[in-house]
């Protein structure tokens, strides 16, 4: 299968990206990793005019620690994430990048191009809502950097411009007493989830919760965060109980839709499982405990 | 639309041999090294980034070349199937999937190979689990999946010491 021809534009710096796009206007799009754009280009679901491909813009591929943030480079690839000792501190994140489709896929894709697309079944939306995270944008007027709950707005709908683009994402290393777990469901590795959970738990003590993130993906149209769960958890000891109370209440805030990948029915009481699972996994880390947690087939 | 076809020059090592050419910007990397270089060992099976058929490696790393596009791979080294035998002796990962039959109809045999000579590249001694998530990304439809685990079992065994 060939995508419709397009011209192809190769931008050296991240400058020059945002010149070329605000020169080809709302008819070029990017190319990051492409593991999303190549195949819908393929099945002709888009056929932009321009591609500006950014992959040989030098240094934009990194994972760094900086004071309490983890810094990393717009096209930073989903396996450069899951190989990286800083990002894997973070169990929630080694978590998501190592379980993102298979090692082809995360070989190519980006996170910055994973974000910038907000496709509502993308796995890093819920897992870096959690951890509090901010997103740097680059346009014509120099960078703004945006809370990442303001910069999703909608299904493939994000607040940067046209002519803007993705340079950096920050996201906040939990403090002491925290862990958490991303687990997602699927058919295969290659598919999209059926249903995804991110949980992060802040502990008082070993039993009682000071702040508690939960947030679901790939059942609503952007990434949905279950405030009725989350405030189950806040100030609460974590047991069978509240855990079961707070996947119930996850369980409801979920708004799937029946697809290919399930029914609505059959998401929502996936949603439950996963949160149950996930809220474990993350309790155990909280108190240490080194939990192994991967993406779930089915 | 464009008015005028685009060209784009490139210059790509496939398994050792470098190859400067123009290509259109839509050309595939699955493409060029099938039609534009004749190696056609490089299969394209769901052509959607599903099966990883067409799995070859970009500068030591495997990706499905159906969804990169050649012009990607300007400045970069590629490794195909074609360039895991040398002097027509077998790569051992090849060899372990001839003897333990790691493969039935053999249509998804080049890109099973190139993502395990990846797996074995990172991790030389995989456990079970870190073998299924190394060819997680690659479809066979006949041999059950069985004598393929038995197969790279094998080649990690023979590559032991190399």
């Amino acid at each position: 299968m060939y995508p419709r021809a397009f011209r192809y534009h190769r931008a050296a710096s991240l400058p020059e990206a945002v010149s070329m796009l605000t020169d080809l206007g709302e008819e070029a799009r990017l190319l990051a990793g492409g593991q999303s754009l190549i195949p819908l280009m393929k099945l002709r679901l888009a056929s932009p005019a321009h591609l500006v491909d950014l992959n040989f813009v030098p240094g934009l591929e990194y994972v760094r620690e900086l004071g309490n943030e983890l810094r990393v480079g717009a096209l930073t690839r989903h396996a450069q994430i899951e190989e990286s000792q800083e990002a894997s501190r973070i169990p929630i994140v080694h978590d998501c990048a190592a379980g993102i489709a298979d090692i082809q896929v995360r070989n190519r894709g980006t996170l910055g191009g994973s974000l910038a697309e907000a496709d509502p079944t993308g796995d890093w939306a819920p897992v870096l809502l959690v951890l509090g995270t901010e997103v740097v944008c680059q346009g014509t007027g120099g960078e703004r950097t945006v809370k990442l709950e303001d910069f999703l707005v909608d299904a493939f709908v994000t607040t940067l411009a046209p002519n803007e683009l993705v340079k950096e994402i920050r996201i906040a290393k939990p403090p002491k007493k925290s862990g958490g777990a991303y687990i997602a469901a699927k058919r295969s590795a290659p598919v999209y989830a059926s249903a995804g959970v991110a949980v992060q738990l802040t502990m008082e003590d070993s039993n009682v919760c000071r702040e508690a993130g939960i947030a679901l993906g790939a059942v609503g149209l952007t990434a949905i965060r279950p405030r009725e769960a989350e405030q189950v958890l806040r100030g609460k000891a974590v047991d069978a109980k509240s855990i079961e109370a707070a996947a119930e209440a996850a369980m409801h805030a979920a708004d799937p839709q029946s697809d290919m990948r399930g029914s609505a029915e059959y998401k929502r009481v996936l949603v439950r499982a996963l949160v149950k699972r996930a809220l474990d996994a993350a309790l155990r880390r909280s108190r240490g405990e080194r939990v192994e947690v991967s993406h779930l087939y089915a | 639309m464009p008015e005028e076809l685009q060209m784009v020059p490139i210059t790509v090592t496939v398994n050792g041999q470098r190859h400067s050419l123009s290509v259109e910007p839509r050309l595939l990397l699955v493409s060029l090294l099938r039609e534009t270089l004749g190696l056609t060992g490089t299969h394209i099976g769901c052509d959607t980034t599903y099966c990883g058929a067409c799995t070859v490696l970009l500068n030591g790393r495997s990706v499905k070349s159906c969804t990169v596009f050649a012009v990607q791979a300007d400045q970069g080294e590629v490794r195909t199937v074609e360039g895991l035998a040398e002097d027509s002796k077998l790569h051992p990962v090849q060899q372990a999937f001839l003897e333990s039959h790691g493969l039935q109809c053999g249509y998804c045999t080049p890109g099973f190979l190139m993502s395990v000579c990846q797996l074995l590249d990172k991790n030389p001694d995989p456990d079970e689990k870190a073998i299924r998530k190394g060819i997680a990304g690659n479809t066979c439809r006949c041999t059950g999946y069985q004598n393929i685990f038995k197969a790279i079992h094998a080649a990690a065994e023979s590559m032991k010491g190399r």
